[in-house]
């Protein structure tokens, strides 16, 4: 067994950072009672002005006159974790939540992704694009792998002998250990992880019970470790929140983009698509604008997601400013990927068909495009449907047929036109009320064009115009 | 300055050396009509560029000219989109030319997303022909489907009424139909030669 970790050292934060666009103004994450407040996280530039984790909120604003101030949430938090555990769940199906980090069980996942140098740089580059700090060690237990990324980052032990070794120089305050035992250790001179090692057993147990002991044991994996496997939801649904308001609908591409490509990393980790999702625009006070995106198949890309939500959301008219922005797709259908050829002759650089179709659509309409196919009706008017379920219907060769087709057939004006063939009669329609009864004409006009013409039987006066044979 | 030579005379003497316009590479996209691939310079429709037809009215020949190209894609699985057409598509007409509908998307789009769809269409890649009837092309916009065609690597072919053939036009190819007093084309601009001179029949759009 082999376990990655990766350390989110600054979750609250990146969650927070990752939905606005970036700046360089100085950001801090409060918490704590009214009474008491005390910095929970700041970022880079509040950093550099002074300011620092468990610092009380007086003394920051002392230090900085002015920074932007968001509270710190619990629940948003946990719920960032959960998101890393679902793109995680990509690359293992073993993925463990520890406090502040993802553990996943890689022995397996390497002989898919490549060596763990590859392996590692596919996540670091995953986390990147997501938009989270991170740290990543990986030793042959999820605790030594846990202990190993909040020492040193890029780390990595492949087997058990090493493991004694590379844990040896690692202080005990450091090492996760149970609640008030490091410091104990540290009273009774054990300085670090080595030392702590050569103490007898025995002796141990009785001074600091057996929880100690077998947080050793799972450390050195001479124990395994029980870990809860994480299982992915079936539905995905995200909320972004922000402290200003936005009024035009171009400063939500912003978030959009970060929520497709979290629904885009979701969808990779369970191996899903999604067909429509719902994008919910929450408002100070009116009920939330309801953009429903579709697609005509399950998709997981990011850029297409992002594609078609961009063209409905650009079509949307804000009633009222928007203070959060929300995602749910319940449906989750599997994902087919599309074949392409080996020796496709199109671009290297060409947009697959289903994406260009998405893409009209999304701007021009749900129906703008159509296929048409033949019906089993012979009245011209129903002959054809755009209708998705149709049956196809044999063919019928001889009779001619126009080229363009007029929706509905308009009177003839002009000079009487030239009859070129036929009559054709069509009488039919019976079954339904439709019944239509006419002689059908080619004929040419005194412009050259030739004109699909028809007339009551046996009448060669008022005539209807209803096709070009173009 | 002042000395006068005459061109024959240094021809003669082989002190010019006269140069020759490169044949240019025959076309892969044939008309389907021996007499038009035979006056156009490429043997075929100009490959990645605009075609601009220029009509005098509806349904004087348009499909007509179009339909055998269409066929042929068609039925090698190429797809066509057929932008804010004028009319409907009779399928039983296209059928009856050779036309596989199944590979033929018909968009529908108000008159100001007439080009931007086009440009998407052609700029994908993914089509092998796209027909666009715009309203209003300025020579701009026209411009910017010569370079998505480019692009995709796919033939445009815009139709447009015929009193903008005085205007100048970007395309590669611009052809004018006329139905009276019967069915011709005739090349109005050719790129890579010169237009000839005489008009090529059409064969009716009905027989």
């Amino acid at each position: 067994m082999l376990w990655a970790c990766i350390l989110l050292p600054q979750l609250a934060l990146d969650g927070v950072l990752r939905r606005r666009p970036p700046s360089d103004e100085p950001l801090v994450l409060v918490s704590g009672p009214a009474q008491g407040r005390i910095v929970h996280a700041a970022n880079a530039a509040a950093r550099a002005a002074g300011i620092y984790r468990g610092q009380r909120l007086t003394a920051a604003q002392a230090l900085l006159p002015s920074f932007a101030m968001i509270e710190h949430d619990v629940g948003d938090e946990s719920h960032w974790h959960r998101l890393l555990a679902a793109w995680a769940y990509r690359y293992s199906g073993d993925v463990g939540l520890l406090p502040h980090a993802v553990v996943l069980e890689v022995s397996r996942s390497l002989n898919l992704f490549g060596p763990w140098p590859r392996f590692e740089s596919l996540l670091r580059e995953d986390l990147a694009g997501l938009g989270f700090r991170h740290r990543i060690a990986l030793a042959p237990t999820p605790q030594a792998a846990y202990v190993l990324s909040g020492v040193e980052d890029g780390m990595a032990v492949m087997d058990v002998p090493k493991l004694r070794g590379a844990l040896s120089f690692i202080d005990v305050a450091r090492a996760r250990l149970p609640e008030g035992a490091a410091a104990s250790l540290q009273s009774m001179g054990i300085r670090t992880l080595a030392q702590l090692l050569a103490l007898p057993r025995a002796g141990l147990q009785r001074r600091f019970g057996g929880e100690l002991v077998a947080h050793i044991d799972r450390l050195l994996g001479d124990e395994p470790s029980p870990m809860e496997s994480y299982r992915p939801p079936d539905t995905f649904d995200q909320r972004m929140e922000w402290t200003h308001e936005i009024e035009h609908v171009e400063a939500l591409m912003f978030p959009l983009r970060r929520l497709t490509g979290d629904l885009s990393a979701y969808l990779a980790g369970r191996d899903g698509g999604v067909q429509r999702f719902e994008l919910l625009l929450e408002h100070r006070d009116a009920p939330p604008t309801r953009v429903s995106v579709g697609m005509l198949a399950a998709a997981r890309e990011a850029s297409l997601l992002f594609d078609c939500a961009r063209g409905r959301l650009e079509r949307v008219e804000l009633p009222q400013p928007v203070v959060a922005m929300r995602l749910l797709a319940p449906d989750l259908p599997p994902f087919v990927p599309a074949g392409r050829d080996l020796f496709d002759a199109r671009p290297a650089n060409a947009m697959p068909l289903d994406q260009l179709r998405e893409r009209l659509r999304s701007r021009l309409g749900e129906q703008a495009i159509q296929h048409l196919r033949r019906t089993v009706d012979p009245r011209p008017e129903r002959a054809q449907t755009s209708a998705a379920h149709a049956k196809e219907a044999p063919r019928r060769e001889g009779l001619p047929r126009p080229t363009w087709l007029l929706d509905t057939p308009r009177p003839w004006r002009g000079p009487p036109p030239e009859l070129l063939a036929g009559p054709e009669r069509i009488e039919t329609g019976w079954w339904d009320g439709g019944e239509i009864r006419r002689d059908y004409y080619v004929a040419r006009t005194a412009h050259g064009q030739y004109a699909w013409i028809f007339g009551a039987p046996g009448e060669q006066g008022a005539w209807m115009l209803h096709g070009w044979f173009a | 300055m002042g000395q006068v030579v005459a061109l024959d005379s240094l021809f003669h003497s082989r002190q010019v050396w006269h140069g020759r316009a490169a044949p240019l590479p025959g076309s892969s996209e044939p008309t389907g009509w021996p007499m038009l691939d035979a006056a156009l310079p490429t043997g075929g429709w100009p490959e990645h560029a605009m075609t601009e037809i220029l009509l005098p009215a509806d349904g004087v020949g348009e499909l007509q000219l179009l339909l055998p190209t269409l066929a042929r894609m068609t039925q090698a699985k190429r797809h066509v989109m057929v932008i804010a057409p004028p009319y409907v598509p009779c399928v039983a007409g296209w059928e009856a030319r050779g036309v596989v509908m199944g590979q033929v998307d018909i968009v529908q789009a108000a008159d100001r997303d007439v080009l931007w769809a086009a440009e998407q269409c052609l700029r994908s890649g993914s089509c092998a022909a796209v027909l666009a009837w715009p309203m209003h092309a300025d020579d701009r916009a026209l411009r910017r489907l010569q370079v998505a065609a480019d692009t995709g690597k796919a033939l445009a072919f815009v139709f447009r009424d015929r009193r903008h053939v005085a205007h100048a036009s970007p395309a590669a190819l611009r052809l004018e139909l006329e139905g009276e007093p019967s069915p011709r084309v005739h090349v109005r601009k050719c790129r890579g030669g010169n237009p000839p001179a005489q008009a090529i029949a059409l064969a009716a759009g009905w027989s």
